[in-house]
């Protein structure tokens, strides 16, 4: 469990190393390119990561909005409150508000970018069909996602790539129409034209490296997600059977649509499976974390 | 001059270290504290639901005096304990004294079905719990702080500056360590 989690936490750090790179070397082909300069760069990085800010502090009561939950009272849900609360004391954490989404198809998710404003959703599906040691192991699953400030990171990746979406747009227009304001004649026109066209196929491709780098975090945070609740209820075996039964539920989550699918604890849309779809998806295989909660 | 500097590099570098190592001790010994003091807000929580019960019960089995002075007496030693591992021997005797407190409700009828009794048992079954929980994050917070302070060259420190190892809290179930009696 610990060494799992270490791991997770250290390829997590690579990846998103790797994406700060990647903003970088985008940044600086569109310095050279524009002729920009350093201010210009600065001021292109303010003001994409400004507008993404506002989306970053809006997110959890869209998100809550758009997935149709309610709040979840005490008297309606004790057996649930319960849990939740334990599951705080056992993290360290204050207790979560909670909500629940009325829909027969089982699944759960977290929201909130502070420990302290956080929330814990989860369908009635969920609740009517997991037993006792099946719900703490979803519950402590959610848990751990706002305890290791996944949500923060997930945002962060989000706005990240806005950057680059919007630093690679922009690179594809000064070339475009920039022609005239390049340096010219300074530069040998062998080494120019090599990092030109390097740096329009980084800019063609960054958008897709983007996703596929936030996606792979997002399935690395998953799994970090599911060793971090084993810990707290010490009972790996309880995830693993409740992962087990949201498998074998044929059913969609109707509330759920591919903007907020990947906050999920599985994935709501049943997609289909193959090598290709399995760098786009959002969640590792099932089976892949059933097995790595057996192995604990 | 060349040397005198890298030598006064080196022991500003070390300095810095120290000072690192030094605060993390401190943090990790108030993660600790804090810890139990969640602990304590569950325990008292306990302590406080048992006068109700114990009165409870004596309105229906006043002759059983016996179970209602131990469970009394255990509560009073929990309240009154100090360290933590004093602590976790008083809660274990207290976890068994009203274990026995249950089992004579066991026979009452009329006091199984009354509501308040009913309550009450629901609420401590809820805090032990919690308990357990607050117990289990304080254990963790203990592993870790012990860690630091044992392993080297953090332990060079916390011995300089006097960290305590901090002890596990530890409550045992009194009837899982006996062997189990088949008899038909």
């Amino acid at each position: 469990m610990y060494e799992q989690i270490a791991a997770n936490k250290r390829k997590s750090f690579i990846l998103v190393t790797f994406f700060l790179v990647l903003i970088f070397a985008l940044a600086a082909v569109l310095a050279e390119l524009a002729g920009m300069g350093r201010t210009g760069l600065v001021a292109a990085l303010v003001i994409a990561g400004g507008l993404s800010m506002v989306s970053y502090y809006g997110s959890d009561n869209i998100t809550l909005a758009i997935s149709k939950a309610r709040p979840a009272t005490k008297e309606e849900f004790p057996h649930l409150y319960n849990v939740v609360e334990g599951l705080a004391l056992a993290a360290g954490v204050p207790a979560p508000r909670c909500y629940v989404i009325d829909d027969t198809a089982p699944n759960a998710f977290a929201t909130g970018h502070d420990p302290k404003n956080a929330v814990i959703c989860v369908t009635t599906g969920l609740l009517e069909k997991m037993n006792r040691v099946e719900l703490e192991g979803v519950v402590a699953h959610e848990m751990s996602h706002i305890k290791n400030l996944d949500i923060r990171l997930m945002t962060l990746t989000v706005v990240m790539i806005g950057v680059v979406a919007l630093l690679s747009d922009w690179i594809m227009r000064t070339f475009w129409w920039g022609g005239g304001r390049r340096r010219s004649g300074n530069d040998k026109n062998g080494a120019g034209a090599i990092f030109l066209v390097v740096g329009l196929v980084l800019a063609i491709l960054s958008p897709i490296i983007a996703q596929l780098i936030r996606l792979a975090i997002s399935r690395k945070r998953e799994f970090l997600a599911d060793a971090s609740g084993a810990m707290l209820t010490r009972y790996p075996a309880g995830l693993a059977s409740a992962l087990r039964k949201i498998a074998a539920d044929p059913e969609p989550l109707e509330a759920a649509n591919k903007a907020t699918a990947h906050l999920y604890i599985a994935n709501p849309l049943l997609d289909h499976k193959g090598a290709i779809n399995k760098l786009f998806s959002t969640h590792p295989p099932i089976e892949e974390r059933i097995a790595a909660l057996e192995k604990m | 001059m060349a040397p005198l500097l890298v030598f006064l590099l080196i022991i500003g570098g070390l300095f810095v270290i120290a000072v690192g190592i030094y605060n993390g001790l401190v943090v990790l010994r108030n993660r600790v504290d804090n810890a139990w003091s969640q602990v304590d807000v569950q325990l008292k929580r306990r302590y406080d639901l048992i006068p109700n019960l114990v009165e409870t019960v004596k309105g229906y089995a006043k002759h059983e005096s016996g179970v209602f002075q131990n469970v009394t007496e255990a509560r009073a030693k929990a309240i009154a304990v100090g360290t933590v591992k004093d602590q976790g021997a008083a809660e274990t005797q207290l976890t068994g004294a009203l274990k026995s407190l249950f089992a004579v409700a066991e026979a009452y009828p009329d006091l199984k079905a009354n509501q308040n009794f009913l309550m009450l048992q629901e609420e401590l079954a809820g805090t032990e719990s919690k308990i357990a929980y607050a117990r289990q994050f304080y254990n963790d917070q203990v592993m870790k702080f012990n860690q630091k302070q044992q392993v080297f060259p953090s332990n060079i420190i916390a011995g300089m500056f006097h960290f305590q190892t901090k002890e596990y809290f530890v409550i045992e179930e009194p009837a899982a360590k006996e062997p189990v009696k088949v008899s038909f």
